[in-house]
């Protein structure tokens, strides 16, 4: 039996198409999924993440969950200077694989709050819990499973938030992107505000107490803000250029043959969990963004792409509501440019594509060609 | 989910309408639309093909995932709806006015073997 979440019986009363995504039972859309996309590049979307895992990291005097990140993580918490401050990393296997991509969010020096996929949560608290108890076992792991999780994501998203949770505003207007801050709320208890998303617009992620998330919803809605599944949440991140764990990478792969270079520090001196993995093997392959060129089908994941420099392979495809063509990223041999014509394996035929940098759309505009 | 009496079914999720021409014309179900999604590109069979009852002809594609598409029947071709290259969410929108593509049977005898109304929407209960 697949798990649920919260808000499992409101989906189901809405009408939500399910599906299994990581052994959870979650909405894949509500009707249709490029309206839905729509809503979100226009004016404002929800989703019900809640089955991603928030791991709160509690440390004491002599186990500083900081130091603990700062081995744990690529990406460098040292990056982290204010408290509510957000940071996109990968937490690597020693080989350099990606174990997972996650958000770390800096609250106060003993205290640093995690975002994990749902289909790795279980892998990534076990491997966190042994690395800790090596080096800071003093250090506590504690995987919130009373907590759920809203994304609402638009141009609107925030002033809608703000309508829908009395006394918000105050608190969440002055929050750059990827910060976050915790509010007190009389209505919904504790609530974390974080201004961070998975589709290329504004907006908030919400983490609250689980019993308080249908009143949310429910006030959300009451605001215009349309529900969405997962087939909308996937084409948004796509067209974003942001990966998905599982697809666009994993413990097979390097960061640095998987877009993400930018969330690796290996510059700074510090050591962390992979570095010499990665410092002893530089990237032959990139992933770069394909934009389909003509017509006869759709971009989609393990498709092969010819290159003049070699094989390539497309890791996530679809049709992108927004440009109205089919879009991709596909892990592909460095010497390939963006500007370059690839040919991508479509069933019997072989279709040209546009090499881009991603993203393909940011903020409602299209960035590519 | 819609499921028209007047019209025969396979358990592939193709719907077959028997014309007064002796042709048949084919689409995909209500049933078979909500599963995909919205569709975004559709692939047909040629005029003049002839095609073997169970072979895949045709490409369904959503935003989430391409599907084959098989001839119910075994038969020639005879006209393709090419009018759903630029709208292939017209599938969506009505699956049963939206047909794909029209077959000159040639093995009369298969016809007996198509679902009716009452036993595709058993089968589509069932799954």
């Amino acid at each position: 039996m697949p798990k649920t979440t919260s808000l499992n019986a409101i989906h189901r009363a809405a009408g939500a198409r399910m599906v299994d995504f990581g052994g959870w039972d979650m909405p894949v859309n509500y009707g249709s999924q490029i309206d839905e996309h729509h809503a979100v590049r226009s004016d404002a979307g929800m989703f019900d993440v809640s089955h991603m895992r928030v791991v709160d990291l509690h440390g004491t005097p002599a186990a500083s969950p900081r130091d603990f990140l700062r081995y744990a993580l690529a990406n460098n918490v040292d990056k982290l200077t204010t408290p509510g401050k957000a940071l996109y990393s990968c937490l690597l296997a020693e080989d350099g694989g990606v174990l997972d991509d996650l958000i770390v969010y800096f609250l106060r020096e003993d205290f640093f709050r995690l975002v994990v996929n749902a289909a790795t949560a279980d892998q990534d608290i076990a491997w966190l819990t042994a690395l800790a108890g090596a080096r800071a076992p003093a250090l506590r792991l504690v995987p919130r499973g009373d907590l759920a999780m809203i994304a609402v994501q638009g141009p609107h998203a925030r002033e809608k938030t703000w309508r829908a949770i009395p006394g918000s505003e105050a608190a969440s207007a002055m929050l750059k992107p990827f910060n976050a801050a915790m509010l007190s709320t009389p209505g919904l208890g504790e609530v974390f505000v974080a201004r961070t998303g998975y589709t290329g617009e504004d907006g908030f992620e919400i983490v609250l107490p689980a019993g308080h998330v249908e009143a949310l919803w429910r006030s959300l809605a009451a605001q215009g803000v349309a529900p969405c599944g997962l087939g909308a949440r996937d084409t948004l991140r796509l067209e974003a250029g942001m990966n998905l764990y599982g697809q666009d990478m994993d413990e097979r792969v390097s960061p640095l043959e998987s877009g993400l270079a930018w969330t690796v520090d290996l510059a700074a001196p510090r050591d962390f969990v992979g570095k010499a993995a990665l410092l002893a093997h530089p990237p032959k392959r990139w992933l770069a963004g394909l934009v389909l060129a003509e017509t006869g089908g759709v971009l989609r994941a393990h498709q092969a792409v010819h290159t003049d420099a070699g094989e390539g392979e497309i890791t996530s495809g679809t049709f992108s509501p927004t440009l109205r063509k089919s879009i991709a990223l596909a892990r592909l041999p460095a010497a390939v440019a963006a500007g370059d014509t690839v040919h991508v394996q479509v069933r019997d035929r072989r279709l040209a594509a546009r090499v881009v940098k991603p993203p393909f759309v940011r903020n409602g505009r299209i960035l590519v060609q | 989910m819609n499921v028209p009496s007047d019209l025969k079914y396979v358990d592939s999720h193709e719907w077959i309408r028997a014309e007064p021409d002796g042709t048949v014309t084919i689409g995909i179900t209500d049933h078979a639309q909500a599963a995909l999604g919205d569709l975004v590109y559709i692939e047909l069979p040629r005029p003049g093909r002839k095609l073997a009852a169970g072979e895949a002809c045709a490409v369904v594609e959503s935003v989430k995932a391409a599907s084959d598409v098989y001839a119910p029947l075994s038969g020639e071709v005879v006209a393709a709806n090419d009018a759903l290259s630029g709208t292939p969410e017209a599938v969506n929108q009505d699956a049963y006015a939206a047909w794909l593509f029209r077959l000159l049977p040639s093995e009369p005898g298969e016809l007996a073997s198509l679902l009716d109304a009452a036993a595709y929407s058993k089968l589509i209960a069932e799954s």
